[in-house]
């Protein structure tokens, strides 16, 4: 099969590409307020690398992933500040309890289909974000928890924007990377056939529970390292951040992006990442309505997702194209 | 001040409960009637609840009509809205998938939500109780006389509700749609149309919930997503799709989460309802009264 290895000569092109643009960004942005939008975006697509896994390929739908985000921070937050532990061995802790909620949500929810999956998720998520703003004497309430550490390697501490950059990026490169290798895998395959459809994948034998519960765990892990992150970078965090309207807001990146491909969805979290940015900046009442605009429209008319509809239009024009000018041609 | 005994305590909140749970009950039932036709959950039931409330406020305090006749132009127009949701968002849609149009419902709420901020601000805003604010002495608690409205517009919805779908033309084209919409069209029942009459009634139900529970808790512009998503958990609670399901699970909802806010913590209050749900879904996950869903090969 000659697609194959040019899928992986494309992948690997895209690769080196995206690490270049990482290395070099910086030498070009001098602005604080675009580094930071560049690491939300980084921290964003570590989120949505491992929610694709879940949607994109394994064909479920999670509204309950801020709930993670929030747990990886948290547990960050606290094990650092309240309990002195190193910021390494609780981003790590913080990914095994993370990891360990999603096994005890996902197991008796991924029975579960459509409806009730996106219901169970997004109670788990209030529940979450209600245990955040209530346990005051833990979490700080809903004025938020202050004073989380910068992480270190040896004596080196990333505490500016620029070394933040480059660690956000490495954590989301080395994110893409583990999914390429895991959507090209017997893991990888195994998803698809489950998201095309779950009874052919379990008639060739193929343990479509399991699958769906290992990728659930596994994408919960990657949002809690995004999260955790997420604290150790802005030192501060507050219940807002890991409502629903989060989990809404990855999900989306995900679709518009277009399901089932790696790179699609880092386009889809890029381009919403700086339109909420930009919105938000214009006025906050305007952002919700324009947001909730632009999804209803892309959703109703590019289901797709942006790129995977742009491209398709185009093919389609062009394939009219082709018609009218034989038509023309048969007709002269 | 006179001493609460425990009886009278329980009394107070099984009462307020059923109250809310009413409310949630009628929220559940508009995410069933859409449900049962198009299969999607419908986010946008959040800001049906939320705009009967804000635009009964909007008729009474700024307009000075009447509070019964704002009562019913609120929910005409929240019925229209429902009607416009379906016709400008839900039909054009490209991709009938479940996922797409529940997103669809998603931006639509928040579309609405946000429209809601910029019109009447973020702040909270109520209506007066219907019939006076003196207190009623019922079996040792103290209630509101606005639960009476909110328990007798409940049932009178719900067994006009009941009506509908068992006796008039287009309430069994409905039920049919919701059986087998594939079948249903074979035998010349409009789907679209139904779908289309679907949310305009879901809007009218939801409003009709957002206007009664107004004088209680407020409206804002954020005020239905709460109740919505709780109604929702009420849905499910009782199996979703089943209209009498709502009813139960709705008032179950309200009865523990007030019992268990009021005895046990309050600080929780809002986490209770999904935590039973979760569980219910754990365990019993077609609900307490529905059938189980049969998956289609």
């Amino acid at each position: 099969m000659p697609l194959v290895p040019f899928f992986k000569k494309i992948n690997f092109l895209f690769l080196l590409i995206f690490a270049l643009s990482i290395l070099l960004l910086p030498l070009f942005i001098h602005t604080a307020y675009y580094l930071f939008v560049m690491n939300v975006i980084g921290l964003n697509i570590i989120v949505v690398v491992g929610l694709n896994l879940f949607i994109g390929y394994a064909g479920q739908i999670s509204l309950g992933h801020a709930a993670f985000y929030g747990i990886g921070a948290y547990t960050s937050a606290i094990l650092t500040t309240t309990y002195g532990f190193h910021p390494w061995i609780s981003i790590g802790l913080a990914m095994f309890l993370t990891g360990s909620f999603a096994c005890i949500i996902g197991v008796p929810t991924l029975k579960l289909r459509g409806s009730y999956l996106v219901m169970a998720t997004l109670g788990f998520n209030i529940i979450i974000h209600i245990i955040m703003v209530q346990w005051e004497t833990v979490t700080g309430g809903p004025d938020g928890f202050p004073g989380i550490p910068f992480l270190t390697v040896g004596g080196f501490a990333f505490d500016t924007d620029v070394k933040l950059y480059y660690l956000v990026w490495l954590f989301s490169f080395l994110s893409i990377l583990v999914s390429l290798n895991l959507v090209d895998s017997r893991v990888g395959r195994a998803l698809r056939a489950l998201r095309s459809s779950e009874i052919t994948a379990n008639t060739l034998g193929v343990n479509t529970d399991k699958y769906k519960i290992k990728v659930f765990v596994l994408s919960a892990m990657f949002t809690s390292v995004a999260g955790s992150l997420y604290a150790h970078y802005l030192t501060f965090i507050s219940p807002k951040t890991f409502d629903m309207f989060y989990s809404i807001k990855v999900v989306i990146m995900v679709i518009v992006g277009g399901l089932g491909s790696i790179w699609g969805p880092l386009f889809g979290c890029a381009l919403f990442t700086i339109l909420s940015e930009l919105l938000s900046s214009i006025s906050e009442t305007l952002n919700i309505i324009t947001y909730g605009l632009i999804l209803m429209f892309i959703m109703m008319f590019l289901p797709e997702g942006v790129i995977v509809g742009l491209v398709e239009h185009y093919q389609r024009r062009k394939v009219r194209m082709l018609i009218e000018t034989e038509k023309a041609e048969a007709s002269d | 001040m006179e001493k609460m005994t425990f009886s009278h305590q329980v009394s107070q909140y099984v009462l307020t409960g059923l109250g809310s749970g009413s409310i949630y009950a009628l929220i559940g039932i508009g995410f069933n009637i859409i449900h049962n036709a198009t299969r999607i959950v419908n986010i946008t039931q959040c800001a049906f609840v939320m705009l009967g409330g804000m635009l009964c406020i909007s008729f009474f305090g700024f307009l000075h009509l009447p509070l019964f006749v704002s009562f019913f132009l609120a929910i005409l127009s929240v019925t229209f809205i429902g009607a416009m949701v379906e016709r400008g968002a839900i039909r054009p849609a490209k991709s009938k998938s479940i996922l797409v149009l529940i997103f669809i419902t998603i931006g639509a709420y928040e579309f609405m939500s946000g429209t809601a901020m910029l019109a009447w601000g973020p702040d909270p805003m109520t209506l007066p109780s219907f019939s006076g604010e003196k207190p009623l002495r019922v079996l040792g608690a103290t209630l509101d006389p606005q639960y009476l409205w909110i328990f007798a517009i409940t049932i009178v919805t719900v067994i006009i509700l009941h009506l509908f779908f068992s006796r008039t033309v287009t309430g069994k084209a409905m039920r049919a749609v919701a059986a087998n919409a594939r079948a249903a069209s074979l035998v010349g029942i409009s789907v679209n149309r139904m779908t289309l009459i679907s949310f305009a009634l879901s809007g009218t139900v939801g409003a009709i919930a957002g206007v009664i529970i107004t004088p209680i808790t407020t409206a804002s512009y954020h005020s239905g997503l709460m109740l919505g998503l709780k109604g929702f958990a009420a849905a499910v609670l009782g199996g979703y799709g089943n209209m009498f399901g709502a009813v139960v699970g709705g008032l179950i909802l309200g009865i523990l989460e007030n019992l268990s806010a009021g005895l046990i913590t309050s600080e929780y209050k809002n986490a209770i309802a999904f935590l039973i749900l979760l569980l219910v879904l754990f365990f019993r996950s077609s609900g307490l009264l529905g059938e189980g869903e049969v998956e289609r090969v």
